[in-house]
């Protein structure tokens, strides 16, 4: 009798290897709707893990300051803070969300490669009907609420279900010196033209007319962004950066962008050898007085603030269109056990109030930031995303698109920049970045 | 029971040892190997790919520069720093320079700080207004942003590492060698070339299969001096090298099963190179 007990050795195998594939596809049971409670009182002694990335000082207080006062408003609920830097939380938080003991709440990254791929995973809870619950969809506009929207295959970032809110917001625009410009007898350009002319202008006063650093290769996209949006229109530039099926990277407004950051270096307007400076060292440059401009987020502000005091300016780029976005949003996974607790913290760290004290800490809050105080900087800061974010002209950042999108079009520009790649070959690697995500996955 | 004679008690002493041993390396390594034979995101269910994560490294461009690129670096994490040392070691030994000890401690030193300090300082150094541009009048010229530069002055950061402990390697072997040795080169009228060939090479044979083996697998395993200086693969990705391509991949773009297979190839290269050294330059022959 020993053929059957070789027979079963494949047999055997088979199972054990089934058995031993990492990973699991159960997907948590969703929540039918209609059993949401927010009375938090009433939900007993709870305690919510929460793991954010508010970790930099302005972030560290306000949101120091909402967990005290929901503490006191709930003393049932006990919040279990877990701070990580942003880089450290993307790390760690795919094996955090995995885990049986998942936090109750996290800040997720909206791209494709974080939330999308979570969402696809099942780890993330959806938060619709928490939206109309607490009127989220009031709240937030649409705009908003867009970037952290996926179906459940998670592969188009805009549609679907709601996975999260954010709390503040920031824009990618074009920092000026205020002092320089007047030196050069110019006024904040308001056209593309003008701007054309303020970069002649500065260069051939012998000043740095961008300050740029692009050794992490994260402000080379952001400069072609901009120029994107001086040759494109927001419709086309929103579909490119969500990765949508109908985008296409090879056309002339593309062209005319990938050619103008080209012109931009060989007209020498960026940082001499800013391929090997450091995006950090370029802004504290820019902050010591040199360049003229510098296109960069508002999450310089403190940094400028502190340099250079009123003398820093924020503008959006002539014509509207700006790449912006939010902070991470606040997601509910999976596994939590309280979902409720969880979304009623969310909504108070959301409210109007809250607001008021993310604001007040020195961070731009994603809601009403025009009515909330501020002077200099911060005041154009505080406008110019009021402006944005209620508007149709505010564009996603170019690397929600794929999953590796942030390496590509980070390395892509390089070597434009670099001279590496002529504009048809740079376009055509984003496009293929595009196709080779499109049907698979 | 005769004394020296093995018992089985003896594997009760080795076992707590053992045990850690096979906690933290043995089924890590196993368990990296297990995955590599999967296609898995890190999040959803794997499905099973034979070896076709290992057969892709081989057609991917990606994999394959990541490897070309530790190679390179192979030259200046190991070939040169032992080069030099074994001058630098001579020359110590020859001309009783005074303070020593100070010198051999500050060629050390690079040793000592943790690789992300040195990553950072070089990078200064590097800059496009740094100290290398001032020295040598080349003003603005971007070395960490250039495709052409990026590699070399990685590589020559790992020179800079590596070198002193080749170096204090090889001035503990030279002092070991017998007074009487020397003496008896010189009187056969060998000069500093001879005596060099004659007596400290084959002295150091060990001391330099040591410095080959310990330099060789820090370059295959190199990651902090790369992803500090060059991020996201350098300038055109000319510095990926294979730890950064696991770590992308395993972290950032979902693919684990293809990290894991780099991993076991890179783990199975570092016992390749460390049996063929040891073979060649071990001291059992010596």
């Amino acid at each position: 009798m020993k053929l059957p007990v070789i027979a079963a050795v494949p047999v055997i195998a088979a199972v054990v290897l089934a058995a031993c594939a990492p990973g699991s596809d159960n997907k948590p049971a969703q929540q039918p709707a209609g059993e949401v409670r927010t009375d938090v009182a009433a939900m007993g002694d709870v305690t919510l893990t929460i793991w954010d990335q508010e970790t930099r000082p302005a972030q560290e207080a306000q949101i120091k300051e909402l967990n005290a006062r929901f503490q006191a408003k709930y003393p049932n609920i006990r919040i279990n803070r877990v701070g990580r830097s942003f880089d450290d939380l993307r790390s760690t938080i795919k094996l955090g969300l995995t885990a049986n003991d998942a936090p109750d709440i996290a800040q997720v990254n909206n791209g494709k490669q974080d939330m999308g791929a979570f969402v696809k995973a099942g780890l993330l809870r959806p938060m619709d009907s928490y939206a109309s619950a607490y009127q989220w969809t009031q709240r937030f506009p649409e705009s908003v609420r867009k970037l952290a929207s996926y179906p459940d295959s998670g592969d188009v970032l805009g549609e679907g279900k709601l996975y999260g809110v954010p709390q503040t917001g920031e824009l990618v625009g074009i920092w000026y010196n205020k002092a320089k410009l007047t030196e050069l007898g110019l006024q904040p350009p308001k056209t593309w033209d003008e701007f054309d002319a303020a970069l002649a202008r500065a260069k051939a006063a012998g000043q740095v007319p961008i300050q740029i650093g692009n050794l992490e290769k994260s402000s080379g996209p952001y400069l072609f962004a901009l120029a994107m949006h001086r040759f494109g229109n927001p419709a086309d530039e929103t579909r490119l950066a969500t990765g949508r099926a109908d985008a296409n990277w090879l056309t002339e407004p593309n062209r005319q962008a990938a050619r103008q950051v080209a012109d931009w270096v060989d007209k020498g307007y960026l940082t001499t050898g800013f391929a090997g400076l450091k995006s950090d060292d370029a802004t504290e440059k820019f902050g010591a007085g040199e360049g003229v401009f510098h296109v960069n987020g508002t999450w310089s502000l403190a940094t400028l603030k502190e340099a250079m005091k009123d003398n820093a300016g924020f503008l959006l780029p002539p014509g509207g269109t700006v790449t912006g976005g939010t902070g991470l949003p606040w997601a509910i996974s999976a596994k939590s056990r309280n979902p409720d607790a969880a979304a009623a913290y969310i909504d108070f760290i959301t409210t109007q109030d809250a607001m008021k004290t993310v604001a007040s800490s020195g961070n731009l809050p994603v809601l009403d930031a025009g009515q909330q105080p501020g002077a200099g900087p911060e005041r154009d800061v505080l406008d110019k995303w009021q402006e944005a974010s209620t508007s149709t002209k505010m564009v996603p950042y170019l690397d929600y698109a794929t999953p590796n999108a942030y390496e590509v079009i980070g390395g892509a520009v390089e070597q434009l920049m670099a001279k590496q790649l002529d504009v048809e070959a740079f376009l055509g690697r984003l496009q293929a970045d595009l196709e080779s995500r499109r049907g698979g996955r | 029971m005769a004394v020296g004679e093995p018992r089985r008690v003896g594997y009760l002493y080795a076992l707590p040892a053992l045990l850690v041993y096979v906690a933290f390396l043995l089924f890590p390594l196993l368990h990296s190997g297990w995955l590599s034979l999967f296609a898995w995101d890190g999040l959803s269910l794997g499905t099973w790919a034979g070896l076709s994560n290992y057969a892709s490294l081989f057609s991917e461009e990606g994999a394959a520069a990541a490897f070309g690129h530790v190679g390179v670096l192979i030259l200046f994490f190991s070939v040169l720093p032992v080069c030099i040392g074994l001058v630098l070691a001579t020359a110590l030994h020859r001309v009783r320079i005074r303070g020593l000890p100070f010198f051999r401690t500050v060629l050390f030193l690079p040793q000592v700080i943790a690789m992300v300090v040195v990553a950072v300082a070089w990078q200064r150094i590097f800059a496009p207004d740094g100290a290398l541009n001032f020295v040598l009048g080349t003003e603005g010229k971007a070395w960490l942003g250039d495709s052409a530069t990026a590699l070399l002055s990685v590589g020559i950061v790992g020179t800079w590492v590596q070198t002193g402990l080749a170096m204090v390697l090889f001035l503990g072997g030279i002092g070991k060698v017998s007074a009487d040795l020397f003496d008896a080169a010189r009187l056969d009228g060998a000069g500093p070339a001879g005596e060099f060939r004659a007596v400290i090479l084959p002295a150091l044979r060990g001391e330099i299969g040591v410095a080959l083996t310990l330099t060789v697998i820090a370059a295959l395993r190199t990651f902090d001096l790369v992803y500090m200086m060059t991020p996201l693969g350098g300038p055109g990705g000319s510095t990926t090298v294979p730890a950064y391509e696991i770590y992308q991949r395993a972290f950032h773009t979902g693919q684990v099963g293809s990290a894991a297979a780099i991993g076991v190839v890179i783990t199975v290269l570092a016992f390749l190179v460390t049996y063929v050294i040891t073979r060649v330059a071990g001291r059992e022959r010596a």
